[in-house]
């Protein structure tokens, strides 16, 4: 790999360059390099390493967008896709509000999130990696009766975004995880938990608490029961509030707001969450896995405070949805090279109270932990803020958590978990997706089992 | 070419070597807000190249389709499977064709993109037209054409060139009681000849009126009770239930219920399940799977029994059996494993009005959303996009959206009444393992003697 993302600024500047009078051109230019390893019973199950490019642009003619992409930087498909874009831009609807975006003059975060020496770790030292991930997994719990699955994977990406408006940024990251599922068994029941550690690097990862979260998740569930239906407070554990925090925030996306899809659009300024809840976005945060120093359109992230003390303060904006609702992009594109921009979180958290999970129980009394949910895709709608989805966790008894329960869905809806929310845990946690989460109390969920 | 490459990767001692090459134009369309956003077009063109050594896969890929590039991933996917140097070996290719599940009519890109934007604008004017109180409408068409090429250092070399036409529209109605959405595609592996057959503003309307009636939704009860499974909406159920249970990758690693239960009683008498490849003009359906096998038919259940599994290669040549056309990949920068290609359940003898009148209360699932399944457990989840009450035999008000859970072997023994009503589903797109692949679904009018419903009702 070339050093640098030089290559890739300059690949840019030469589509960018091609701009014609009248016309706007944007290059989202991008390479990656990746490593997957897989162990099974001690041997590698699957090695795969790869380099990935390409390029999506973007060009406005006559208040008119036309986009294309090509997973290769050679010449002459840059020129085919910059023809396809061009094309395709005769077709839109004419919007005066569309455009590419403009330097803002917002200073770009100083983050450390490269680290060189990644391309430098030797495969076979990976591999050992994948490995002994896969012992320790076995090796942490008596009932553990089988490993699906003991994953290293790495990524060293680079990106470019250069504008014929002026936008001309770049940024590289590395990420490292390790990832173990297991099965545990106990006589015919089999349960499965799963534990990760995440870095920039080999050397921040920890096969040990990977292994043990992993056969804890899945001990924990053995014997697990079926609770009857009713309604009770729950508190989220932080993997499951983490989830839920980034289902709010995209109903906080301006292009949501803008198209009529959140059912927060007409709420600015008011209480739309208890007191309790401060939500932020944060994408400059160093310790969110997602962090980022420049979004999809090249403009430097920062920080956004979307919700203060209950208090619907701010949407995220992308250039479009910025300009159509007369206010500035809060550096919240997000995108891959293969799609235009929308507008939406990067790293939410919320302002974390000071209680540990054990006191929250304990001021519960009576309840269920959340500690996993299913179909969140299937049953939240984030429309109509429909909430349903499949739970599993423990009982909640004299203030401490009890016996395993299984085969629950819990719901209710996006507005009234916001103003349920009963306490603020303070054991933050960042998560290997683009949300922190906290222990959350949630009251009056309906919980429909048996 | 091929042959040079698939001899170095050979060069570090591989048993089998195998080269998948993939071009793929995608274009899209799409109408929101009132307004054509935006056309986009896509191409992704690269070879996969993989080296099996025993128990070890190693994989390369790359975009370079030179010898120099091809040769390059080669030595890299030989060197992360790490044999014993075996010297060069000579494969010999033999060109074989399969028999293509259909015939594409209308290439989607001989169509004016003038025609697509017309097409859209008339899905928004009838979907609007239904009412006020429709105030957002997305509509989108999308197709891709992918051909691809799979060589072996078994000698196959075969190929195969798929076409897909995709039509979707989203609609967001609004009430005293807030918002609502309707949804539904429409998607073939065909070209611009689905539209022949599909009624751009009829889908619109009917979009439309999904998310009117939902206005007037109230919630979702919460417990466990019948289910009637309306026909062509629910063959998600099975592919959760089931489907997945059955990958042959999952049962070799105990990650099944269904491990070692071949040839048992595993569901109801009246069960039949197949799962089809060759399945005409389907979402799911192809000539070759991504190994380069031939699409086939394959019962996974008959009459309640399990009869057998799915294999890719790597599983079938485990078990020293025959492949069963499941091995399937996202891309070419992705390695190929088991999956579902169209998987339904077969039609019984029961009429359609009668399940719904032998039910006392429960709901009636006219579409189900997506869903998720934990294997080893047989736990599985779906969404209900459109659902409504069931009351002494009679469908009565609709229901807000929520889950429906379940334990997939115990369900299946659970189906009590099947429709003489058999249609598939709308395209979906199946994740397993990071990777997404196109399959199909369906079922006839079916009911499950009881699943808990994840609503907020008493």
């Amino acid at each position: 790999m070339s050093d640098g993302v030089d290559d890739l600024l300059a690949i840019g500047d030469r589509i960018a360059g091609w701009a014609r009078d009248g016309e706007e051109i944007e290059a989202v230019v991008v390479r990656s390099r990746d490593t997957e390893i897989r162990a099974y019973e001690g041997e590698v199950e699957q090695l795969s390493s790869a380099q990935t490019q390409g390029v999506g642009i973007r060009v406005v003619r006559d208040q008119k967008v036309g986009f294309a992409y090509a997973g290769s930087l050679d010449d002459d498909v840059l020129g085919e896709t910059l023809a396809d874009a061009r094309d395709n831009a005769g077709f839109g609807t004419a919007d005066e509000f569309v455009g590419l975006a403009v330097p803002d003059g917002v200073a770009v975060a100083d983050l450390d999130l490269f680290r060189a020496s990644l391309a430098d770790f030797p495969t076979d030292s990976k591999v050992d990696m994948a490995i002994a991930l896969e012992r320790a997994a076995k090796a942490a719990d008596a009932r553990i009766s089988g490993v699906e699955s003991a994953d290293y994977v790495d990524t060293i990406a680079e990106g470019a975004v250069v504008t014929s408006t002026g936008i001309r940024t770049a940024a590289r990251e590395t990420a490292a995880y390790i990832m173990a599922s297991v099965l545990a068994a106990d006589g015919d029941e089999t349960q499965t938990g799963f534990g990760f550690s995440v870095g920039r690097d080999p050397s921040d990862l920890d096969i040990d608490k990977a292994a043990a979260d992993a056969a804890d998740r899945a001990t924990r569930m053995l014997g697990a029961t079926k609770p009857p239906s009713e309604r009770v407070t729950v508190v989220l554990d932080p993997w499951v509030s983490a989830q839920l925090l980034g289902i709010i925030g995209s109903t906080l996306s301006g292009e949501a707001v803008l198209k009529g899809r959140s059912p927060f659009a007409d709420r600015m300024g008011e209480q739309i969450a208890s007191a309790l809840l401060t939500l932020v976005d944060d994408p400059t945060n160093p310790e969110a896995f997602t962090a980022t120093q420049t979004d999809g359109e090249g403009l430097a992230t920062r920080r956004n405070s979307l919700i203060e003390d209950g208090v619907l303060k701010a949407f995220l904006h992308n250039s479009y949805t910025a300009r159509r609702m007369a206010t500035v992009s809060t550096g919240s594109a997000v995108r891959g090279f293969k799609s235009t921009p929308s507008a939406g979180t990067r790293a939410v958290s919320l302002i974390p109270g000071t209680k540990s999970q054990a006191e929250l129980l304990a001021e519960v009394g009576d309840g269920i932990l959340i500690q996993a949910v299913t179909g969140l895709h299937s049953g939240v709608n984030p429309v109509s803020g429909d909430f349903s989805t499949g739970a599993q966790g423990l009982r909640i008894k004299g203030g401490a958590a009890g016996e395993p329960l299984r085969e629950f869905t819990i719901a209710s809806t996006l507005q009234r978990i916001l103003h349920d929310v009963l306490a603020v845990g303070g054991d933050i946690e960042w998560l290997p997706m683009a949300a922190a989460g906290v222990s959350l109390v949630v009251g009056d969920v309906t919980v429909s089992g048996s | 070419m091929i042959q040079r490459v698939l001899g170095t990767a050979l060069r570090t001692g591989g048993d089998f070597a195998e080269i998948f090459v993939e071009d793929k134009r995608s274009s899209s369309a799409r109408l929101d807000d009132g307004k054509i956003e935006e056309l986009s077009s896509g191409r992704d063109r690269g070879a996969g190249i993989r080296v099996v050594v025993g128990e070890t896969t190693g994989f390369a890929h790359t975009a370079d389709l030179t010898e120099t590039g091809l040769r390059a991933a080669a030595e890299a996917a030989a060197a992360a499977a790490r044999g014993n140097p075996g010297g060069e070996r000579v494969v010999n290719l033999t060109r074989t064709t399969a028999p293509r599940p259909n015939e594409i009519t209308i290439q989607p890109d001989s169509i004016e993109k003038a025609a697509k934007v017309a097409l859209l604008n008339r899905a928004d004017a009838a979907a609007r037209g239904e009412g006020g109180a429709i105030k957002q409408v997305t509509a989108r068409l999308a197709d891709s054409r992918r051909h691809i090429l799979v060589a072996n250092s078994d000698g196959l070399l075969v190929d195969d060139d798929q076409v897909k036409t995709l039509f979707a529209v989203q609609c967001v109605a609004l009430g005293d009681t807030g918002m609502q959405t309707g949804y539904e595609s429409i998607g073939h592996t065909i070209g611009w000849e689905l539209f022949d057959r599909v009624d751009v503003e009829a889908h619109a309307r009917k979009v439309a009126q999904q998310a009117l009636t939902k206005l007037n939704a109230r919630p979702a009860p919460s417990g466990t009770m019948p289910v009637v499974i309306g026909q062509g909406g629910g063959g998600v159920l099975f592919h959760e239930a089931c489907g997945h249970g059955l990958e042959a990758d999952l049962v070799g690693k105990g990650a099944s219920v269904f491990r070692g239960r071949k040839g048992e009683l595993v569901a109801s008498p009246l069960v039949t399940l197949v799962d089809d490849g060759t399945m005409g003009e389907e979402w799911g359906c192809f000539a070759i799977d991504d190994e380069g096998t031939p699409a086939q038919r394959n019962v996974l259940i008959e009459d309640g029994v399990l009869t057998d599994y799915m294999y890719d290669f790597l599983r079938s040549r485990k078990e020293g059996r025959a492949r069963s056309g499941n091995g399937r990949r996202q891309s070419y920068q992705h390695l190929p494993m088991v999956r579902m290609t169209n998987t339904f359940l077969m039609a019984g003898d029961d009429d359609p009005a009668a399940i719904i009148a032998g039910t006392d209360n429960g709901v009636f699932v006219k579409a189900l959303g997506g869903g998720q399944v934990n294997t080893a457990t047989g736990d599985f989840v779906f969404g209900m996009t459109e659902a409504y009450l069931i009351e002494n035999g009679e469908i009565t008000d609709p229901l807000r959206e929520g889950n429906l859970i379940g334990n997939g072997p115990e369900v299946l023994t659970m189906i009590e009444a099947i429709g003489n009503d058999f249609a598939m589903g709308p395209p979906g797109t199946c994740g397993k393992d990071g990777q997404g692949v196109p399959v199909g679904d369906g079922v006839p009018t079916l009911r499950v003697q009881a699943l808990t419903i994840g609503g907020t009702a008493a």
